[in-house]
């Protein structure tokens, strides 16, 4: 371990060790200062990062003129101190306690479920074998979950797990119960671990020094030929991993520590790899089979071979580019558009969109950026001048009072929410606002579960009371902003007792809230889909952004604004111009001088006007003006809203390019399918929520012919008359550094030695900007964040007599949007089989039904029938579903209206109409699952 | 309300158990939801329920905002909580425990076990547990919360067929019959400014009272070192009197339960503390009935403005003993002692600086202010100071709490205070500090008992728990006894005394000893356990192979 420099500043304490004089800084241990200074001291349930807790007795010191040896993990040395670790009497206690646990292993050797575990390590090294006691009376394994093995034979008691769960994940499953020989590691009340509430982040695999908690099938005793040090392709979060790679497999992952994760991984990030490996995925290039039409229906995906044949990559290049050459050339660039995916590598994404500018000649570009935080970004940008968050999810969770609002990290971005967890653990007071509940609620000081759709008038109430009470920070509204006068005329129309019975919110609860906000020190506002995915989209944004300006909530350490961004690159795919109406770091395309800008760069002419967004280019398909579509990574057969409407378009095209890993519902209207690379497979950089651009490394090869996508996107530009040559993401990366000047200082090279730099960053060996709107300064004309008022406004469609239930689309959080990645992952599918929807448990009375049972939910606009699930975290009314399943696409039953400014379809509020169902009525056929198990191995 | 996962989270979905919280709520009413409160409430469901089973663990839950693993672990830690696992049948409605700790074992306690294990007595449970604090009258058997002494088989099924299953109040000093013989006057005095703290805190000082617990820490020193720290200041007193062979305390509190509470409302006023816990451990239900009545007669009639007095109830385990352990537990956690430093006198119950004592300290106070320190301080033989309460049990006339000089000796214990042995018994050796003092042989009857005396000889006086051995019992059955005790009580939280414990008993329970082994053992137990209990544990098997060497030939 090197000198922790946080340190360095602080007064030395000199002490001596084993008879060499050492200093010891901070807070640092004896245990740390001998690591420091290359002294191995056997120990086991210490962990670097977590609380030490001084158990296992490991790491004994002696200290001259104390009566019993001293645990060194959780002592500290004083001045003048003399320590000895390796004297008769320290190492008598050593090594009694590591023959102690060694007796009691299995076979009373080493770990049988782990390479090299930490005990075997300390026993060898301090030469301890054959125990000289009996074995105590052994447990039995507990296999009941498919991704992890419990094999207390194995168990020390060192409670690294107990720490793992409850004071670094927060997710509180795992106590330590009964006493003396009998304690007992326990899951919930001693549960299976299967059947307990543990969401398989494998924190405690991750902690576990013996292998008594290792993940499933034995991979634990694999030996790696290479670790890959890599990110985590899932959420916005940006956490850090290692791929544990075998035979160009990955065998498993583990958490590597990073700014955004100290290690830590969700369910989805440590155990949803194994997608790449499966025997669906895409591994030749396909072309439609000649009088196979395309029609609104979906392709089983078992029928592949009916309707597909495959090809060359030569064949289907030329065949794929030709055909949107073809239709630009004759129909005008305008019939031409393109999906990016924000799934994709930031030089991906960058060459998608100059592919589609520059080759097709359109903007027509865009991608799911639109369906999640379009509005937000669009609010942001009108306000205040930026769309990235002025504060990490670090930062933020050191703020004295947390708002979380149309969000719910617990699923969606489950590492943030362990450190939104932690920092209720230190006394940060958290506020929920969500109609849909969840288990963050046991942290939170207020849940505001509010109606569905009645944000603005909650926010605006809260604004009232901030201004009727006088908490507003006058000084930074005067100095640092424009057009309060507007905002207050209208929050003062919003007053908490007239909003409360339509938000279902008591009054002082709404000014409690407020006064909590405005008064705090610091102070961060967190939000997610909830507040985007409607029609007042952007109205809901505004009144957080104003929220944050009349209070001066902005701009400081842990104050400020965080709209968490959901997909690993949704940030950077939007930065570097995957957006019809900007070019890279959200340059408007209708400029002329930035036009021209970008028309230097790129060496070509552009598009004047602003092109579609995704629903936009639905209709202008649906409308016949639209006749070309390529689509790399995207997958609009389920992502986008009303699907009866949306497959309709799609089974139109003339001409439509599907680049993706598997055959996904999207595939089904495709002419060529060009099978591409999974995350693991190729290098790139992904820009995490919080402006971190990071380092993500090819682990393993693409499976058969299948391709990497950069290679993929160039073939397809050279053929449509561009020339380019790129040498790989390296030579990508530096022309993105030219087109955005915020990340013109982040170099290639400093990124592979650090794997993550946060922008703006703009001069070559800056630190990055962790925190922006510093002193209240907006990237704004005048430097003034704007106050945008917004009225209230309801959902475009209301229940009514005929359809009375609020349906609303969600996240799970074993899955992954489309399911593209995670249904294709077997411990995820495992987990979470199959389509369900949540329902309050008193709605399900009303139609006799249990958990499991089959609804079928109707809207204008399809039909689906998914199993039940009583939740009490639902709202009475309100009926959630996720859009992962594809045998019950929630998105058959969504509204495609779209809030004006962000052009996001409202996901979050239909009208349904719900009614009893039956297997039978489960009409579109299950998925069939081909899972042939590819860890049996 | 939580979600359970996998097959049975998707059967369940997120539901409440509405019966089952419906009954938890009626059961606490509107008692505080703190977690601090968790053991008290999970007495009174096993009280009423004669069980805990996982529904009424999901409904606490809920009800208390706490992770269903935190209640689960905190209940399965105590055992006097039956913890039914799923589907598990509830035990029968009454339970005979039978201490098996060292005394009772020596007059038969497993003899009566198997007698009652052979009566086929209808829905009854029989335990053996450890000792129950009645050793003078050994055996003893708790029928419900029924102490039943010199017990057998006829008096234990009278009770049960009478279904006397409550524990008697014992006949003490009333509130008001202390008060009229000049009780918290002195306490008045205190509040009243007749007496300065530094005056009181300097009186105990000079009186040489030590910590009666076990660790002898002076009690005055404890209290300045309180009057120095912060505020706010926590006051824990210690009643958990579980050392095997040690009852002192439940005799005093029978006794004369306000004195000890005077001397705790002088201490409370001499160091400027908050709050005063009261830790009582649960086998004294006896007490516990009366302690409550007394406090509140106390708060009804106050003699001076009161502070929060909490009495809380042990639930079976002796480690509750141990200082920071006891704190954990009033905390309503699983009772595991904390490593110092920091000390408890620095951040100790709620992380606030605590004075933390043993009952018997508090119960010399009063007359220590009255009479002078002199008149404690002048007591003692063999150049020792005080008076020590000796719990005295085993082979002699007349066993029972003796309060006698400190330095006193062995043999002039038996000789002038005990009547001398049971007949037909010779003195064979003795415990001088209940079942963690270590064993000394009768060749060392003359030595001095006190604090720090006996360090030279492996042993240690603690509590004053003497057990009396005689030609008729045997010092390495007896330091099995104990090492079985410790293992029992061993928290299991550091792997010296958790796993230490358990190996030793398997060691000692073979015809040979491998004592080569046993000492090494000893001395990592000693040197590297957490707290008292595994540093403690080795003493007896040491001292039976030191003392005893003709019980391993």
């Amino acid at each position: 371990m090197a000198a922790n420099p946080k340190f360095m500043n602080e007064k030395a304490v000199n002490f001596k060790l084993n008879g060499k004089d050492m200093e010891a800084y901070g807070d640092e241990t004896i245990l740390q200062a001998a690591k420091r200074n290359d002294i191995e001291i056997p120990h086991l349930c210490y962990k670097e990062g977590y609380r030490p807790d001084g158990n296992c007795r490991a790491c004994m010191v002696e200290i001259d003129g104390e009566r019993v040896l001293a645990p060194s993990c959780c002592r500290q040395p004083t001045e003048g101190m003399t320590v000895n670790s390796d004297n008769e009497r320290a190492q008598l206690s050593q090594k009694m306690v590591l023959e102690l646990l060694l007796s009691d292993m299995p076979q009373q050797g080493k770990s049988p479920y782990k390479l090299n575990s930490e005990l075997d390590y300390w026993a060898a090294k301090l030469k301890v074998y054959n125990p000289r006691f009996e074995q105590r009376e052994q447990p039995k394994p507990d296999l009941s979950h498919p991704a992890i093995a419990v094999n207390l034979d194995a168990c020390i008691q060192c409670t690294r797990c107990v720490r793992a769960c409850r004071e670094e994940q927060v997710n509180d499953v795992i106590g330590l119960a009964f006493r003396g020989k009998h304690a007992e590691i326990i899951f919930d009340m001693a549960e299976p671990m299967g059947e307990s509430t543990c969401v398989a982040c494998g924190e405690c695999v991750q902690a576990c020094p013996t292998g008594a908690l290792m993940p499933a099938k034995n991979v634990g005793l694999i030996e790696p030929d290479k670790k890959v040090e890599s990110v985590c392709p899932y959420c916005g979060v940006g956490c850090f991993l290692t791929y544990n790679v075998k035979n160009n497999h990955i065998q498993y992952v583990e958490g590597r520590d990073g700014p955004a994760n100290k290690s830590r991984l969700c369910v989805k990030g440590r155990y949803g790899f194994d997608y790449v490996h499966h025997p669906d995925r895409l591994t030749k290039p396909l072309i439609r089979r000649e009088g196979a039409e395309k029609t609104p229906a979906l392709i089983d995906p078992l029928e592949v071979h009916k309707y597909f044949r495959e090809a060359s990559w030569e064949e289907a290049l030329d065949l794929a580019a030709n055909g949107l050459k073809d239709i630009r050339d004759n129909k005008g660039s305008q019939a031409l558009a393109g999906f990016g995916c924000a799934k994709g590598s930031n030089e991906e994404a960058y060459l998608v969109q100059k592919l589609v500018r520059t080759g097709f000649g359109t903007n027509n570009v865009d991608h799911c950026t639109r369906l999640c935080h379009a509005s937000s970004v669009a609010a942001l940008l009108e306000t205040i001048g930026s769309g990235a968050v002025s504060n990490q999810v670090a930062d933020g969770s050191e703020a004295e009072v947390i708002i979380v609002i149309g969000s719910r990290p617990n699923d969606n971005h489950p590492v943030a929410a362990t450190f939104i967890k932690n920092a209720t653990d230190r006394g940060s007071k958290l506020i929920l606002i969500e109609p849909y509940g969840s288990e963050m609620y046991l942290h939170a000081e207020h849940l505001l579960q509010l109606r569905p759709g009645t944000d603005v008038l909650l926010l605006n109430a809260m604004m009232h009371t901030i201004i009727t009470e006088n908490l507003q920070n006058q000084k930074f509204i005067d100095e640092h902003t424009d057009g309060i006068e507007a905002l207050i005329e209208t929050v003062l129309k919003y007053s908490p007792e007239e909003v409360a019975p339509i938000c279902a919110i008591p009054p002082e609860t709404i000014k409690q809230v407020a006064r909590l906000y405005a008064t705090a020190n610091t102070a961060i506002i967190f939000w997610g889909m909830g507040i985007s995915q409607h029609v007042h989209g952007t109205d809901n944004a505004r009144c957080l952004i104003s929220l944050a300006l009349m209070t001066g909530q902005i701009g400081r350490p842990s104050t400020g604004l965080h709209p968490l961004r959901g997909q690993n690159n949704v940030q950077g795919t939007s930065d570097v111009g995957l957006i019809p109406m900007v070019y890279p770091d959200y340059q408007p395309v209708s400029d002329p001088a930035i036009r021209a800008k970008f028309e230097k760069l790129w060496g070509t002419d552009l598009d004047p006007h602003p092109g579609k967004t995704v629903v936009e280019i639905m209709h202008a398909i649906h409308d016949g003006d639209l006749d070309g579509l390529y689509i790399m990574g995207e997958n609009p057969a389920m992502s986008d809203p009303n699907l009866n409407h949306a497959r309709e378009a799609l089974a139109t095209l003339e001409h439509c390019v599907v680049q993706d890993i598997f055959f996904t519902e999207t595939c089904s209207y495709a002419d060529v399918i060009l099978p591409a690379s999974a995350f693991p497979e190729k290098t790139g950089t992904f820009t995490n929520t919080d402006r971190r651009v990071q380092m993500g490394r090819q682990a393993i090869d693409p499976p058969g012919d299948a391709r990497q996508d950069l290679w993929i996107i160039q073939e397809i530009a050279n053929r449509i008359g561009l020339e380019w040559d790129y040498q790989g993401a390296e030579d990508v990366f530096a022309e993105i550094r030219l087109a955005i000047p915020s990340m013109a200082g982040i170099t290639w090279d400093r990124l592979e030695q650090e794997d993550t730099l946060t922008y703006p960053l703009k001069k070559e060996g800056d630190p990055g900007e962790p925190i922006i709107f510093k002193d209240g300064i907006f990237p704004t004309e005048d430097g003034k964040g704007r106050f945008v008022p917004a009225e209230y406004i309801g959902a475009a469609e209301l229940p009514d007599s005929e359809f009375p239930y609020v349906f609303v689309t969600g996240r799970q959080l074993e899955h992954w949007h489309t399911g593209t990645m995670t249904r294709h992952s077997r411990v995820l599918d495992a987990l979470e089989p199959g389509p369900c929807v949540m329902i309050n448990p008193k709605d399900l009375a009303k139609f006799s039904l249990k958990t499991g049972d089959i609804l079928v939910i109707e809207s204008r606009r399809g039909r689906i029938a998914a199993t039940t699930r009583a939740d009490e975290h639902m709202l009475e009314g309100v009926v959630m579903m996720p859009f992962t399943f594809s045998e019950a696409a929630a998105n058959l039953i969504t509204n495609e209206s779209l809030d004006p400014f962000g052009k996001i379809p409202e996901f979050k509020y239909c009208a349904v109409k719900l009614n009893k169902g039956t297997r039978a009525s489960d009409q579109i056929s299950r998925k069939n699952k081909r899972a042939t198990d590819i860890h049996s191995t | 309300m939580k979600r359970t996962r996998g097959k049975k989270g998707r059967i369940q979905g997120r539901t409440t158990p509405h019966k089952s919280l419906a009954e938890i709520r009626q059961l606490l009413g509107d008692a505080p939801r703190t977690r601090d409160m968790l053991i008290e409430h999970l007495h009174k469901i096993q009280d009423h329920y004669k069980h805990i089973s996982n529904r009424h663990i999901l409904a606490l839950s809920i009800d208390m905002k706490l992770p269903m693993a935190e209640v689960y672990e905190t209940a399965t830690f105590y055992h006097h909580f039956d913890v039914l696992k799923e589907n598990e049948m509830p035990p029968p409605n009454k339970t005979i425990r039978v201490c098996e700790s060292l005394t009772c074992e020596m007059f038969g306690a497993k003899q009566l076990t198997q007698q009652l294990n052979s009566e086929d007595l209808d829905n009854v449970r029989i335990q053996s547990v450890p000792c129950v604090g009645r050793c003078n009258a050994a055996p003893v058997a708790v029928v419900g919360m029924n102490p039943i002494e010199s017990a057998d088989t006829t008096k234990i099924k009278m009770a049960i067929d009478n279904n006397e299953l409550e524990a008697t109040e014992p006949n003490c000093i009333s509130y008001a019959d202390y008060k009229n013989d000049g009780g918290y006057q002195t306490l008045i005095d205190c509040v009243e400014g007749k007496h300065s703290q530094e005056e009181i805190i300097s009186t105990l000082e000079n009186s040489n009272l030590r910590g009666l617990g076990g660790a002898g820490f002076p009690a005055g020193r404890k209290w300045r070192i309180l009057s120095e720290q912060p505020k706010p200041k926590m006051i824990a007193i210690n009643i958990d009197e579980g050392e095997p062979g040690t009852f002192k305390d439940r005799v005093y509190l029978e006794q004369d339960p306000h004195r000890f509470i005077e001397g705790t409302l002088i201490a409370h006023w001499a160091i400027d503390a908050e709050k005063i816990y009261i830790y009582l451990r649960d086998e004294y239900a006896g007490c516990r009935n009366m302690l409550e009545r007394e406090l509140k007669l106390l708060k009804q009639d106050p003699p001076c403005d009161l502070p929060e007095i909490h009495l809380r109830r042990g639930a079976g385990a002796y480690i509750c003993g141990e200082e920071s352990a006891m704190i954990e537990s009033i905390e309503g956690k699983r009772g595991m002692p904390r490593l110092r430093p920091p000390y408890v006198a620095q951040v100790g119950l709620f992380d606030r600086p605590t004075l933390e004592q043993n009952m018997e300290s508090m119960h010399w106070v009063r007359d220590i202010i009255v009479n002078g320190p002199e008149w404690f301080s002048k007591h003692g033989r063999n150049e020792r100071k005080g008076l020590r309460s000796f719990s005295i049990s085993g082979r002699v006339q007349k066993p029972g709490v003796h309060l006698a000089p400190a330095g006193i000796t062995m043999q002039e214990l038996i000789d002038e205070y005990c009547g001398g042995m049971l007949a037909g018994h010779e003195f064979y050796g003795y415990f001088p500090g209940g079942a963690s003092g270590g064993i000394l042989p009768a060749s060392l009857s003359n030595i001095p008992l006190d604090f720090d005396t006996l360090q030279p000889y492996g042993c240690f006086i603690g509590s004053a728990a003497i057990v009396v051995l005689s030609d008729k019992d045997s010092a390495k059955e007896m330091a099995l006894n104990a090492m079985r005790f410790f293992e029992d009580e061993s928290c299991g939280q550091c792997t010296p005394c958790r796993a230490g414990t358990e190996k030793a008993v398997k060691l000692m329970e073979k015809d040979e000893w491998d004592q080569l082994l046993l000492e090494e053992l000893s001395t990592a137990m000693v040197d590297a356990s957490i707290c008292g209990l595994g540093q403690a544990a080795p003493n007896p098997v040491r001292c039976a192979m030191k003392y005893f060497p003709e019980e391993f030939k």
